[in-house]
């Protein structure tokens, strides 16, 4: 009894300062795991080794191989980079890359917009069966859909093609004139993704209260109206996410266009991880090709900047 | 400005009846409340007069058309939720603004009357904000506005009140009395809260089970129960309902209640029972009419005396309850004369307002 009042004195902890600063360390460390969110930091932090091993290693090694030059024997600096920039073609993929995907997530959203609202429409006994048929595309491994689609656009075996004559029409040189070809990877890369955002459109439009709609039926708004009024803005924030998460995964796209076109007709279906793949693997400059895909960074982070704040903002409006 | 009318409508959910031939008639501005126990299919009568919900069959007037078909758009009426459902994305004043904007109003009116209805309700300040900036009772307000401002024909409330707190209920029912003294405009109130019925209805339509039961003024209504439902439902504590058995005494009538109680009836109302006599019956007395004898005309045959299990006091007055025959009782004294419980306290029941109740067919006779 007499000890733990000593301990407590204030002129025993200033008498003896090696004592006292153990003491107070140990005191830090206890409030320090008293607080619920170190806790979870250091439960956490295993995951976080592992993630920080898996993505940041790699960044950084990828960040220091672009500054090598080809044979990887010499620091270049930034000569990767303004070497590419100075290459139409990659000005070309750089533009091809744009408008693949802008678009294919523009139709995207667009396709999985309407479909959730058809969806949505149906009585809940037909919703069940249509979702798992529209999710179907998703869930196939995508190296596979692409080549079945590969396969539809064969020049000479492709069905499409045997539809199309069949009806009267001309053949469509679906992969081998570059236009066609950008439109078809755009097409397989719609087709592939639509299903991911009719299911996050139909899970968003379940959660706008129905009183909502019916406030709305009062106040004199038809269907277009409370579309317009109502479900947007209430989708607004689902919409911004899915699309920057969409438009990242769509920019970094692979497989489509590698197993499709690689590339071509004349480089013009190129996006950077396609252009990346032929530059460092297939012609063995690592660097330049780190250099390529790198470029993808700042876009997708300035994209990501402005839609997140955008979600932000109005997730503290709306809450 | 509109009256409203129900003929014999009917919802059918699949194969539950939620509401069962109701009849009814709102004349112009008038303020009615429906009123029944959660289930009896109030928000649905409301809804159907909204046209968020189809009638079964029957016929909705509003107005002196039949708008059985119409959508709600076309009905000309306001609703507010209990929930409130303000649009989130939308300040005060773009909620408020939002069915006259669909309707093509000119800015200038539009702002006209924003201005205005927020003048009745004391929100000018808020106009600005989000839903989620507001408090419950600021919310409820900007809903009561959303419906102000189209100037309906009617105002259909669904429980507006039971998501505030108990201090704020009783403030915006005041409010809501206030508006329509104000705004003069036929309203369709639903609430299973009889305070608020009694408070705030012109004529209360108490509803059980998808039928209506009774509809009165809350005067009439809480005197003249017409059903033993009504009864029970009207009034706070509620009517004591004790099975008895009516008795000849001479040239009198007697309720007896137990076998140590039994009270005269009053000589009016002798004849009316007259030929119930010998039937088992319920006996329908108030708290507030089982007091303490206190009158000195009274009749002293009425008193009796019982044993107290509970005493609760309010202030103004004491609740007393006793047991007769096995039935809990409520008796309503003045404080000064309350027993403790477990002692006897001599009681007197105000037989002038009694009532009998048919137990097989559930009427006030
Ligand atoms: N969409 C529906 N499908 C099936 N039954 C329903 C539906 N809506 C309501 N009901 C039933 O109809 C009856 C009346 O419902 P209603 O909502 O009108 O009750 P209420 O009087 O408003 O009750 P509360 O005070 O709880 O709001 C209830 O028994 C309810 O279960
Ligand atoms: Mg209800």
């Amino acid at each position: 009894m007499a000890d733990t009042v000593q301990t407590w004195s204030p002129d025993l902890q200033g008498s003896l300062p090696g004592i006292s600063a153990s003491a107070s360390a140990r005191r830090g460390l206890r409030l320090f795991m008293r607080r619920r969110s170190s806790i979870a930091f250091l439960m956490c932090l295993p995951l976080i080794v592992i993630i920080a091993g898996l993505v940041l290693y790699p960044a950084c090694y990828s960040i220091y191989l672009s500054m090598l030059n080809k044979a990887q024997t010499r620091f270049i600096g930034l000569d990767n980079f303004t070497f590419l920039l100075s290459r139409d073609v990659f000005r070309q993929v750089v533009e091809q890359t744009a408008i693949f995907a802008l678009s294919a997530v523009f139709f995207k959203a667009l396709i999985g917009l309407i479909t959730a609202h058809l969806i949505n429409n149906l009585p809940a006994k037909g919703q069940r069966k249509w979702r798992g048929m529209l999710l179907v595309p998703w869930v196939i491994p995508l190296a596979l859909s692409s080549l079945g689609w590969w396969w539809l656009f064969d020049p000479t075996h492709s069905a499409l093609n045997y539809v199309l004559s069949s009806l009267g029409f001309d053949e469509i040189p679906w992969l081998s004139s570059p236009y066609w070809a950008r439109f078809s990877v755009i097409l397989v890369n719609v087709w592939y993704g639509a299903p991911f955002f009719l299911i996050m459109y139909l899970a968003a439009l379940k959660s706008v209260p129905e009183q909502l709609y019916e406030a709305a039926a009062i106040d004199g708004a038809n269907a277009w109206q409370k579309f317009i009024h109502i479900t947007l803005p209430m989708m607004r924030n689902i919409i911004a996410i899915t699309v920057l998460f969409s438009l990242i995964v769509t920019f970094a796209n692979f497989d489509i266009v590698q197993i499709m076109t690689a590339g071509g007709p004349r480089n013009m279906t190129h996006v950077f991880a396609t252009y990346a793949f032929m530059l460092g693997i297939r012609s063995g400059d690592l660097p330049l090709g780190a250099a390529t895909s790198l470029f993808m960074f700042p876009i997708l982070a300035i994209a990501a900047i402005f839609i997140l704040r955008g979600v932000r903002k109005r997730g503290r409006e709306i809450g | 400005m509109a009256e409203v009318a129900l003929r014999n409508v009917i919802k059918r959910y699949d194969d539950v009846e939620a509401v069962r031939s109701i009849s009814l008639d709102i004349p112009d501005n008038e303020f009615v409340v429906l009123v029944g126990p959660s289930g009896c299919g109030k928000s649905t009568t409301l809804r159907m007069i909204a046209g968020l919900e189809e009638v079964s069959a029957g016929d909705i007037y509003i107005g002196g058309a039949i708008v059985n078909d119409l959508p709600p758009k076309d009905r000309d009426i306001a609703m507010v939720f209990q929930n409130y459902a303000l649009y989130p994305h939308m300040s005060a004043f773009e909620n408020m603004s939002f069915g006259l904007k669909l309707r093509k109003f000119s800015k200038d009116e539009i702002k006209k009357r924003v201005d205005h209805a927020a003048r009745i309700l004391d929100i000018t300040e808020l106009l600005d904000r989000k839903p989620k900036a507001l408090s419950g009772g600021q919310r409820q307000r900007v809903a009561m506005g959303r419906a102000i401002v189209r100037n309906p024909k009617v105002f259909l409330f669904d429980e507006p009140l039971s998501n505030l707190d108990a201090k704020l209920r009783v403030q915006m029912r005041t409010e809501i009395k206030r508006v329509h003294q104000m705004v003069k405009t036929t309203t369709v109130y639903v609430t299973h809260d009889q305070v608020e019925a009694m408070t705030l209805a012109d004529r209360v339509v108490v509803m059980n089970g998808g039928v209506i039961e009774q509809i009165a003024s809350p005067q009439d209504l809480y005197h003249h129960p017409r059903t033993r439902f009504v009864a029970g439902f009207i009034g706070s504590p509620a009517m004591n309902l004790i099975r008895c058995r009516l008795e000849q005494n001479g040239v009198g009538l007697r309720v007896r209640i137990s076998d140590a109680i039994s009270l005269p009836v009053p000589a009016p109302l002798s004849a009316r029972y007259q030929a119930l006599t010998g039937k088992e019956l319920i006996f329908g007395l108030r708290p507030e009419h089982i007091t303490e004898p206190r009158r000195s005309d009274r009749d002293q045959q009425s008193e009796f005396t019982a044993t107290l299990d509970v005493v609760e006091p309010m202030g103004m007055e004491t609740m007393v309850y006793f047991t007769v025959d096995g039935q809990e009782v409520c008796g309503r004294v003045e404080p000064g004369s309350a027993k403790g419980p477990g002692e006897a306290m001599p009681l007197y029941a105000d037989m002038n307002r009694m009532h009998l109740i048919d137990p097989q067919t559930g009427l006030v006779l």
